[in-house]
């Protein structure tokens, strides 16, 4: 029965092909994202924030009229996958593309070549490659609102001022995962130990890190004031449990913004109390943005999310923050290429790279403290390197400050001498970023 | 009726011996050289160049030279994805610390490298065989890996350790469309693949059948082990090195020590298993399987659901793709368990009685 159902399903729908409707002009996202394997969880309330926003201005009349279009494929996480999609879909975004996230360090590594030979712009929000920040060499790559080395700085920051004002003395621990992610920001906290005139201890984790005993063995012996964690995935609870179990105080840890997500801390249980972790968007559904989205979008049926108890966590309005960001780069380039018009790579490129988005704006959106105010420029392709830091209280995440911003002076100066290796291998000219408007 | 050897005498000893001694398969050769030399440059475009077939050949090319290891020589190796990564890097450090070196004579320089690097892990092959082997070159993966991590100097000093690799330029000339990307590899992969199949039909590819099939015996015949064995691994780590190069290069731009991990070798291991062990022709098939399948899945499913109007999201379509694609692994080697280039072979045999079967 069900199979002759299906036949017959098929057979009417092979008839009823429609004709491709012609349409106005919209702007096409081509999502790389994952939702199955190993961080098919983080991916899927990244994706499901990002798609709700769209299908939320898509449904409040578009972006000044100009409706998006998206279509997803499964990356897994893994480079070579993400890769095949970019080439599968980039045809399709050739002519009015919205930026493109991949939320994976390795596949927007693999991607920032390629995006740049196509003429794609490629966003990394909060991970990828940090060097990015200068524009000159990066036409196309925006490492937009925060980068690690910016984070790692505002998280001594903090530290210092929780310790009146200096370090000097102190005993830092730099606990990372193995891989490009973690080991970003290790110059960074060099830096910043130079002058700061504090200890830093680095001890690296191998993937995937669920085996901690050693690493945090050699913390006990070395008694440090903090421990500052890059870890991804299961390494963080495991982190987390293991220095219950060695008695290290939770609130003297400190993570980094993917070590601080609910996925993190509520598989750690109790062990978790305390705990704090940087991070550049804020959770809850207490943002007027976010409760609208699950009013409007829920309420109509069209949530990209099956499980709703996701919304408004630390990923979903990450994922909700990168769109927020995004779609305003299209609106800040309608309003220098024309209002009401789909945009083209280059125009939303501009946009990028003039994104001003102020705190009134962000009032008028709806989201006052969901992200920091970015402001981009030719070379400044971050926009903020501002971050809170918040604290698990075993039910849910408490902002402790307002906006930390990074110690710029030290830092862009780091992503400077990155990028000019990296136009010295490549063969690239820098663009001179005064002639730029 | 068509694919008969009738008629086709030879008369020297040398027409006995050539690769394809049928006339319908030089024929076939050459159609299928000229195809993808002349034809598929003009008619692919970029999705297909830069997702599809420069993915393919490289693999191809890494499955070749496991299949030279394990195939033909018989020692079983789980290491392969690390001696792409020796590959890569090593190609990666030529170009960047020699002014002007040519890609080639990096690529070249980066397949011995790779070939020393494996002569070293086929030591124990002297004296441990099959599934124990198997685990000892497990320590050639993690250990390249963890090598690669732990010296910034092979990263060129990078903070994150990711290498983005330098164009790719000869004489002048820089590859930088993807089908000038694509001819490269293919150049490359036709030239190797070439070698190998001479070498296997060579003195030293019957020495390393006669290690596999029986290595006291072998012994016996005169047969020197040590030499043979680890000149078997020399040149797999050779073509897997090569490959991890063009793997990095023309393909990905940028690679990651990690990315080279273990299930990497495991995808090329199944290449072999599925596309046929010792068989240079298996390796292309088994790449192809293993890589464009679930590619043509991934395409095809969430058309066939729309098309029944099932409410499939992308990532039901991707557990489906992976159900799917384990049943397909099974159903052949049931049906064929020494891979695809045996079936072939099969299709051959009955080609060539057809129409009048006995």
């Amino acid at each position: 029965m069900k199979v002759k159902q299906l036949v017959i399903a098929a057979a009417l729908s092979v008839g009823l092909l429609a004709p491709v409707l012609s349409q106005a002009a919209e702007q096409f996202w081509a999502i790389p994202s994952y939702r199955v394997g190993p961080y098919g969880a983080n991916g899927q309330s990244f994706y499901g924030g990002f798609i709700d926003y769209l299908t939320y201005v898509n449904m409040k009349g578009g972006i000044d009229g100009v409706q998006s279009a998206w279509e997803e494929c499964e990356t897994e996480y893994n480079n070579a996958k993400g890769v095949e999609c970019y080439e599968r879909m980039k045809s399709k975004a050739k002519a009015f593309p919205g930026p493109i996230h991949t939320m994976s360090t390795g596949i927007s590594y693999a991607l920032v070549d390629k995006t740049a030979a196509d003429h794609l712009p490629l966003a990394m929000m909060g991970y990828g490659l940090t060097s990015a920040v200068d524009g000159s060499v990066f036409p196309w790559a925006f490492p937009l609102v925060t980068t690690y080395q910016m984070q790692a700085s505002a998280i001594v920051k903090f530290l210092k001022d929780k310790n009146a004002g200096s370090l000097a003395g102190k005993k830092i621990v730099f606990l990372y995962h193995d891989s490009a992610y973690g080991k970003e920001p290790i110059v960074a906290l060099e830096a910043e130990s130079r002058l700061g005139k504090f200890d830093l201890i680095e001890i690296p984790v191998a993937h995937p890190g669920n085996e901690q005993g050693a690493q945090w063995q050699r913390i006990r012996q070395e008694k440090p004031d903090y421990v500052i964690m890059w870890g991804w995935g299961v390494m963080n609870m495991t982190a987390l449990k293991t220095a219950q179990k060695m008695g290290f105080p939770r609130d003297h840890m400190i993570g980094s913004w993917w070590a601080g997500s609910e996925e993190d801390v509520i598989p750690a249980g109790d062990a978790a109390k305390g705990y704090m972790s940087a991070t550049w968007n804020v959770s809850g559904t207490g943002v007027p943005l976010i409760a609208d989205i699950q009013k409007t979008v829920y309420g109509a049926g069209k949530g990209n999310l099956s499980d709703t108890s996701k919304i408004g966590t630390i990923l979903y309005n990450r994922g909700v923050s990168a769109a927020v960001a995004s779609v305003e780069a299209i609106r800040t380039a309608q309003a220098k290429y024309g209002n009401g018009k789909a945009m083209d790579p280059d125009q939303v490129r501009w946009g990028l790279e003039h994104l001003n988005i102020t705190d009134a704006r962000l009032k008028q959106l709806g989201a006052t403290g969901l992200l920091p105010e970015v402001k981009t420029s030719c070379d400044n392709h971050e926009g903020s390197g501002k971050v809170k830091i918040q604290q698990w209280d075993g039910a849910k995440w408490v902002v402790l400050t307002d906006w930390i911003e990074g110690n710029k002076a030290l830092i862009h100066p780091l992503f400077k001498a990155e990028a000019a290796k990296y136009a010295k291998e490549k063969g690239i000219t820098p663009r001179d970023c005064s002639k730029e408007k | 009726m068509f694919y008969r050897e009738t008629g086709q005498f030879k008369t020297s000893y040398a027409a006995d011996q050539q690769i394809f001694p049928i006339r319908q398969d030089r024929i076939g050769m050459v159609l299928l050289l000229v195809a993808a030399f002349v034809v598929v440059p003009l008619i692919a475009g970029s999705y297909w160049f830069n997702a599809i077939l420069i993915p393919f050949l490289i693999f191809a090319l890494a499955a070749l030279g496991l299949n030279i290891l394990t195939g033909y020589a018989g020692q079983l190796s789980l290491g392969s994805a690390a001696f792409m990564a020796v590959g890569a890097y090593a190609a990666y450090n030529f170009q960047v610390r020699i002014e002007g070196i040519p890609v080639l004579v990096s690529f070249f320089l980066a397949g011995l490298t790779a070939a020393g690097v494996g002569i070293i892990f086929g030591l124990p092959s002297l004296r441990i065989k099959g599934f124990y082997l198997a685990v000892a070159t497990l320590a050639a993966q993690f250990f390249i890996v963890w090598c690669l991590t732990k010296f910034p100097y092979l990263s060129n000093d990078s903070s994150s350790g990711v290498i983005s690799v330098p164009d790719i330029a000869m004489f002048g000339y820089k590859f930088d469309t993807p089908q000038s990307r694509y001819l490269f590899v293919l150049t490359l992969v036709s030239l190797l693949a070439l070698a190998a199949k001479n070498m296997v039909r060579s003195t030293t590819g019957r020495a390393w059948m006669a290690v596999r099939d029986m290595d006291v015996a072998a012994e016996v015949i005169g047969i020197r082990l040590m030499q043979t064995k680890l000149l078997a691994f020399a040149v797999s780590s050779f073509y897997c090195g090569v490959a991890g190069a063009l793997y990095a290069f023309c393909y990905l731009g940028s690679v990651e020590p990690d990315g080279f991990s273990l299930d990497m070798s495991f995808k090329i291991l199944f290449m072999i298993i599925v596309g046929g062990v010792g068989s240079i022709l298996g390796s292309f098939l088994g790449a192809a399987f293993i890589l464009l399948l679930p590619i043509f899945l991934d395409i095809a499913l969430p058309w066939l659901a729309e098309l029944v109007h099932l409410p499939f999201d992308s990532a039901t379509v991707s557990h489906i793709q992976l159900m799917v694609f384990g049943a397909l692994i099974m159903f052949f080697l049931i049906v064929e368990p020494h891979g695809l280039a045996r079936l072939w072979q099969i299709g051959k045999e009955k080609l060539r009685l057809w129409p009048f079967p006995h």
